[in-house]
């Protein structure tokens, strides 16, 4: 296999790996307040993600820098042609990142609601976005033979790319309710449960007209790829697994839709990297918006190293941390509101 | 006006940013260190004093991150063309600050910050050692590829006329990234030991927990004094460095028109910061300190930035190849003297360790509350000293600004983006100001509840909430 390849199946996982994990973060954050209704509750809801947020998101960090590092043509184009949309996913992530830290540091209700809302709104637009930009690889976009991005805002806003936009933000939201099932207990869990059950129904619905989209209108009418046929039976599977109290194989199976969806994205993709809508010859692929072949060396043996390494001393911190939280009696919860 | 624009918000947030950094990376240590003198004394007043610190240091990390985030994605949204030209080499190390140092220090900081019940004293310690090696090993890999802009090396053109990286060794070595990183590091202590030694002593002014704030400050002084010791040459050092790989940096800095030798420092000077000023106005001229500071010697030779811009126009063909000359005069200035006193004030701090008065000190105590404002005015100079010192190139010798940005971005996005950055970072600003003000001022006491709320869950089956 080629570097180039390697790279790119590299980054795939990187994005997988930051939608499986921070998946259920921007879940959590969506539904914190639907689910916990008390400011206690709420607290909990946040304090089921608190150890691992942050390190979750460095994903993100990771998958934009291996792009920039692996294929500085696509970073650049990508990043440039998704400038307003990229200011907006960088507004919501402010807020939603710092809401963690801040929040609970005051004891007026208002500060608290205003950072509540801020987690939420920010929960819900960054897979959104993300989301649409991720279609817009695969449907296309206007670029010239420069590599550079012609069009304006609208141009970003497809039906196809927010159609792939409300798919990953239904199955984050489903995550992050299987995830609440698993880490609490009582009426949280219950409502996690009832919440699990109606985002269930809605992301089959949505996961399977989306591939079916993808494969009439971006396809052409081929067959389903396996990632397409396991993504559908991911979400099944999650969909009715929330209807019962296995929420560890719900979580589980959740988690795996979300890949499949990820990873089905980019196996279109390949072996471009963005389409061109204007004229196909201008597409970038994993050839013409490649690094050279040292830099990719050199990078692939620090990935290989270092790599494993992380997911072994992440794995430690989610076992560190496992288990259901609870509230803690209301004598010792200090807030106000 | 799209590339000025562009160049302003890269300015605005990468300036923003680093107001946070070097709180991060200084109080790391700092924190780190206080947990180990808890570690090795068993006595309970580190252990309040780690945490309390410690929730200072998770204030300033949460605005750090996502402000970092901003300074990732700007390359490609802003500089496209620039990305495309360089991310062959530039990227690589931002790749490998994610892989070795961000995930690092947040899974750590996640796991020490949720872990005071659950980890044993020996393992929270460790986590505490990882951010702080973290948040330096991130320090590490931008300054890498920074130094890489101010003087390139390893890396070849290919046929597409991209950079393509040939030598990852050669990045590591640059002279300008050896020097430019014990630099930002030991300025980065330097800002955490006096944003410590601020907070200990508006307590000892005001004659609350004295014990504990006597003991900090103390901390804070033995880590400082050497420090700012070392900062002073090393950052002389780095000087003769740029001195020889970008002359015009150092040239400017000194607004040194004509060449020299030997060469003299002016205190300060009225006037003469464009090429066409004549009245020039040197005041307290110190014979020698320039050769010595731009090259080492005694009376080492300086050329002027009319010799420099002549032989660089017949390098690189017409056009001005002379940065902004008050930017880089005043900016190693406010790094000189602003250091100086600092230093000063650390001395005056260890002698009033040494009698043991320092408590009963009120200017000294009211000095270092307000030198807290220092270190940031000190990191801001540096980095305009850098970045505006290296242009018009954005890589010396090999791509200029004017040429680097986006095509696809319009003057109207960058109106927007930029708005919206400014009003977003004033939001966070206040909220991080406030917070931190705030907890400065009442944290001990919810830090000890904190700490007593969460040793009684640990006897129970219910964890504490801490977010």
């Amino acid at each position: 296999m080629q570097l180039h390849t390697i790279w790119f199946l590299i980054i795939v996982i990187l994005w997988i790996g930051f939608f499986v994990l921070e998946g259920f973060d921007f879940g959590v954050g969506a539904l914190h307040m639907v689910v916990g209704k008390s400011e206690t509750e709420k607290r909990v809801a946040i304090n089921t993600i608190g150890p691992w947020w942050d390190g979750n998101e460095v994903w993100l960090v990771v998958a934009g820098a291996a792009l920039f590092a692996a294929f500085p043509g696509w970073y650049a184009t990508l990043f440039s042609a998704l400038y307003l949309a990229l200011v907006l996913v960088l507004i919501a992530l402010f807020g939603r990142g710092v809401s963690f830290e801040y929040r609970g540091k005051r004891e007026d209700p208002r500060w608290r609601a205003g950072w509540s809302w801020a987690l939420t709104v920010g929960s819900v637009l960054v897979p959104l976005l993300i989301g649409v930009a991720l279609g817009d690889l695969l449907h296309g976009l206007p670029i010239n033979q420069k590599h550079n991005f012609t069009g304006n805002f609208g141009d970003l806003l497809t039906g196809y790319g927010l159609m792939t936009g409300v798919t990953l933000l239904t199955l984050c939201l489903l995550h992050g309710s299987t995830f609440l099932a698993l880490r609490t207990t009582g009426e949280m869990r219950d409502r996690a449960h009832q919440l699990g059950r109606r985002i269930g129904v809605v992301a089959t619905v949505i996961n399977i007209a989306w591939v079916v989209w993808t494969l009439v209108v971006i396809g052409g009418g081929t067959v389903p790829e396996p990632t397409q046929i396991f993504g559908v039976i991911a979400v099944i599977f999650a969909a009715v697994l929330a209807r019962t109290n296995n929420d560890g194989w719900a979580f589980a199976a959740s988690g795996f839709a979300i890949a499949a969806a990820i990873g089905q994205i980019f196996i279109s993709l390949y072996p471009n990297v963005m389409v061109s809508s204007t004229n196909h010859a201008y597409n970038l692929t994993v050839n013409n918006a490649a690094s050279g072949h040292y830099a990719l060396v050199v990078m692939t043996v620090v990935a290989l190293i270092f790599m494993p390494l992380v997911l072994l001393y992440q794995g430690w911190s989610f076992r560190v941390f496992h288990g259901r939280l609870t509230a803690p009696p209301a004598s010792s919860e200090t807030s106000g509101g | 006006m799209t590339n000025d624009l562009a160049r302003w918000q890269f300015a605005t947030t990468s300036i923003y940013h680093f107001f946070f950094v070097p709180v991060t990376i200084g109080l790391a240590l700092l924190v780190a260190i206080l947990e180990t003198a808890w570690y090795r004394t068993d006595n309970p007043d580190y252990k309040r004093m780690t945490r309390f610190f410690g929730t200072l240091l998770l204030i300033n990390v949460a605005v750090g991150v996502v402000t970092g985030l901003v300074q990732e994605f700007e390359f490609g949204m802003n500089w496209s063309t620039y990305s495309r030209y360089v991310g062959g080499v530039f990227g690589a190390p931002l790749a490998m600050e994610g892989i070795l140092a961000f995930f690092l220090e947040s899974t750590f900081l996640g796991l020490w910050l949720f872990g005071w019940d659950r980890l044993s004293k020996r393992v929270h310690l460790a986590c505490i050692w990882a951010v702080a090696v973290g948040s330096m090993l991130s320090a590490l890999f931008i300054l890498v590829a920074n130094s890489w802009m101010q003087h390139p090396v390893g890396y070849r053109i290919d046929k597409a006329g991209n950079a393509v990286l040939t030598n990852v060794w050669a990045l590591l070595v640059n002279p300008t990234f050896v020097w430019g990183y014990a630099h930002v590091i030991l300025a980065s202590l330097i800002t955490g030991c006096l944003v410590m030694l601020a907070v200990s002593a508006w307590y000892l002014r005001k004659q609350r927990h004295v014990e504990s704030f006597h003991r900090t400050a103390r901390v804070a002084l033995i880590v400082l004094i050497p420090t700012i010791v070392i900062q002073l040459s090393v950052g002389n050092q780095l000087g003769v460095i740029e001195a020889h790989y970008q002359p015009m940096k150092i040239a400017a800095a000194e607004a040194q028109w004509n060449s020299c030798k030997p060469c003299s420092f002016s205190a300060f000077q009225t006037g003469g910061f464009s090429q066409h000023n004549e009245s020039t106005n040197k005041v307290i001229p110190i014979p020698h300190l320039l050769s010595v500071l731009a090259t080492g010697t005694w009376s080492g030779p300086v050329t002027g930035l009319n010799q420099l811009q002549a032989q660089y126009q017949a390098k690189y063909g017409p056009g001005n190849y002379i940065p902004n000359v008050a930017i880089q005069y005043w900016s190693i200035r406010v790094m000189a003297y602003l250091g100086t006193l600092v230093l000063l004030l650390g001395l005056w701090g260890g002698w009033l360790l040494l009698r043991n008065t320092m408590r009963n000190s009120r200017v000294f105590l009211w000095l270092s509350v307000w030198a807290v404002l220092t270190p940031f005015l000190m990191n801001t100079a540096g980095w305009l000293l850098t970045e505006s010192g290296r242009q018009p190139w954005i890589v010396q010798g090999l791509q200029k600004t004017v040429n680097a940005n986006s095509p696809a971005v319009s003057a109207t996005d960058i109106w927007i983006s930029l708005s919206a950055f400014v009003l977003a970072y004033i939001v966070l600003a206040a909220a991080d100001l406030f917070l931190m003000l705030r907890y400065s001022r009442h944290g001990l006491a919810q830090a000890d509840a904190e700490a007593a709320g969460s040793s009684e869950a640990a006897g129970g089956a219910i964890p504490a909430l801490t977010y």
